[in-house]
C-alpha cells in the first residue's frame, strides 16, 4: 500500500479521514494525529526502489513461497535443466534461509549465478535484504530473477520484496486444506503450484480439486497447476508460465508501467503506474 | 513471529511524527489491523513493550482495532461480511470477489504530548 495517493483509505476506515472524523481531537487534549500509513512504510517504500531497479533492467522478479521442503529448489534445478536449450531466458536466483548456503549451492552447481541470504532467526525476507542481495547480484542480460523465500506459510506473505509476482508451492504430502488454514498466503498467489504429484497416486488424501476450491474461496482467481520437478511433469506448463508472464511484464515496461504482485491494492496500481509514467 | 520487526517499524515511524511535531513523548498508538493482514494484534501487544524501550513511545498504549472482513461481489455487486477462508458472495454464492476491509495493516494516528 502507498501512503501518498489515499488508496490506504478503505471503506472502513473512510469515515475517520472526513472533516469532523471522531478521532481528530482526543479527550485527554493532547494532539491527535491521522497517519494512515502502512505498518511496515519502510520495508515498502525499499521494496518500491527494488521494484524500479529490477525494472530499469527489465527483470522479471519472481517471489516463491511455500513451507519447508515443499520444493522450491527441487523446482529452480528442473527448471534450470528445462531452461538450459533456450538462450532467450535467461536466470539469476536470490536464496533465502535461516542458515546454510545449500540451496544457492545447488543453483551455483548449475552454473546459474545464485545469491545466499541467510536470515539468521528472521523468518522472512524482507526488502531490505533484498537490496541487499542486489548489490552483489549483475542483473545485466539476466530475464528472470527468482527469490526463494523462507520455507514458511506465514510471515513471507507480508512483506513486499519489490518483487512482480507470487508463486506459492503446495506439495502433495501437506494436505489440501492449507489454502483454507493460510489464506493469506495463497490469497497473494499469481500461480499455485500443486508440486510432487508423482506422489498423488499414493496419498488417499489430497485432492488436487479440493485444494482449487480453498484457493477459490479466498476470491483468487490464480491457476493451479500440477507438477513434478523431480519426475519431469508439467514442468512444460510452467516454463510457458513463465514465458507468458515475462511478455506480459515486458510490455508493461514498454507502457511505462510495471507489475505489482496480486494483493496490492488498485490505487496502489494506479498510483505505481503514473508514477512511471512521470 | 514477524510481529516484532513489524513493532520496530511502528517505533521508526511514530518517532518520525513526534519529531515532526516538537512531541515530547507519544500517549497513544492507534493501529488498524485487517484478518487478512497477517498480523496479529495480541501478538503485536506483546512485542510492543520490547521494541518500545528506551524510545519516545515506551510509555505509548497501543491499541489495535480490527476491521472486519468484508467482500463486494464482481458478479452481483452485493456487499457482505465475510470470513477469513471464504470470500464468497452471500447473495449468489461466488467467490470471485474484492476484497474491501480487512488487510489494513495501517498505523491510524498517534496522539502526542508536547
Amino acid at each position: 500500500m502507498c501512503d501518498t495517493c489515499g488508496c490506504n483509505i478503505t471503506d472502513a476506515n473512510h469515515h475517520l479521514v472526513v472533516k469532523g472524523g471522531q478521532h481528530a481531537v482526543t479527550e485527554s487534549g493532547n494532539e491527535a494525529i491521522e497517519v494512515l500509513q502502512n505498518l511496515l512504510h519502510e520495508n515498502n517504500h525499499r521494496a518500491a526502489h527494488n521494484r524500479e531497479h529490477f525494472d530499469l533492467h527489465g527483470v522479471l522478479a519472481i517471489n516463491l513461497m511455500s513451507s519447508p521442503g515443499s520444493g522450491k529448489t527441487a523446482l529452480l534445478e528442473a527448471t534450470i535443466d528445462k531452461l538450459k536449450n533456450n538462450s532467450d531466458l535467461s536466470i539469476a536466483v536470490i536464496e533465502g534461509d535461516l542458515e546454510t548456503e545449500n540451496d544457492a549451492q545447488r543453483i551455483r552447481d548449475k552454473n546459474i549465478p545464485a545469491i545466499q541470504i541467510t536470515t539468521g532467526s528472521a523468518c522472512h525476507l524482507d526488502a531490505y535484504m533484498i537490496h541487499d542481495a542486489l548489490h552483489e547480484l549483475s542483473l545485466d542480460g539476466v530475464d528472470i530473477v527468482f527469490i526463494e523465500n523462507v520455507g514458511n506459510l506465514v510471515c513471507p506473505a507480508s512483506f513486499d520484496l519489490g518483487h512482480h509476482l507470487n508463486v506459492t508451492l503446495l506439495s502433495v504430502t501437506e494436505g489440501d486444506d492449507k489454502p483454507a488454514k493460510y489464506p493469506v498466503m495463497f490469497r497473494a498467489s499469481n500461480l499455485n503450484l500443486i508440486t510432487k504429484s508423482d506422489l498423488l497416486p499414493f496419498l488417499d488424501d489430497f485432492n488436487v480439486s479440493h485444494a482449487e476450491e480453498n484457493i477459490r474461496n479466498l476470491a483468487n482467481p490464480a491457476p493451479v497447476f500440477q507438477l513434478s520437478a523431480r519426475k519431469d511433469q508439467g514442468m512444460d506448463q510452467w516454463i510457458n508460465w513463465l514465458k507468458q508472464q515475462l511478455k506480459h511484464y515486458q510490455e508493461h515496461l514498454a507502457r511505462g508501467e510495471t507489475v505489482l504482485p496480486a494483493v496490492q491494492s488498485e490505487g496502489q496500481k494506479l498510483h505505481s503506474a503514473h508514477s512511471h509514467q512521470t | 513471529m514477524h510481529e516484532l520487526s513489524v513493532c520496530q517499524s511502528i517505533i521508526d515511524q511514530v518517532t518520525q511524527i513526534a519529531r515532526q511535531n516538537n512531541a515530547q513523548s507519544v500517549s497513544r498508538i492507534i493501529l488498524e489491523i485487517g484478518p487478512l493482514s497477517g498480523v496479529e494484534a495480541p501478538l503485536l501487544e506483546h512485542a510492543f513493550p520490547i521494541a518500545s524501550a528506551g524510545t519516545i513511545a515506551q510509555d505509548a498504549i497501543l491499541e489495535a482495532q480490527i476491521l472486519p472482513i468484508r467482500i463486494r461481489c464482481n458478479l452481483c455487486h452485493n456487499e457482505n461480511k465475510a470470513s477469513a477462508n471464504k470470500l464468497l458472495c452471500n447473495a449468489c454464492g461466488a467467490w470471485q470477489t474484492t476484497l474491501i476491509s480487512g488487510d489494513e495493516m495501517l498505523l491510524k494516528s498517534v496522539e502526542l504530548e508536547k
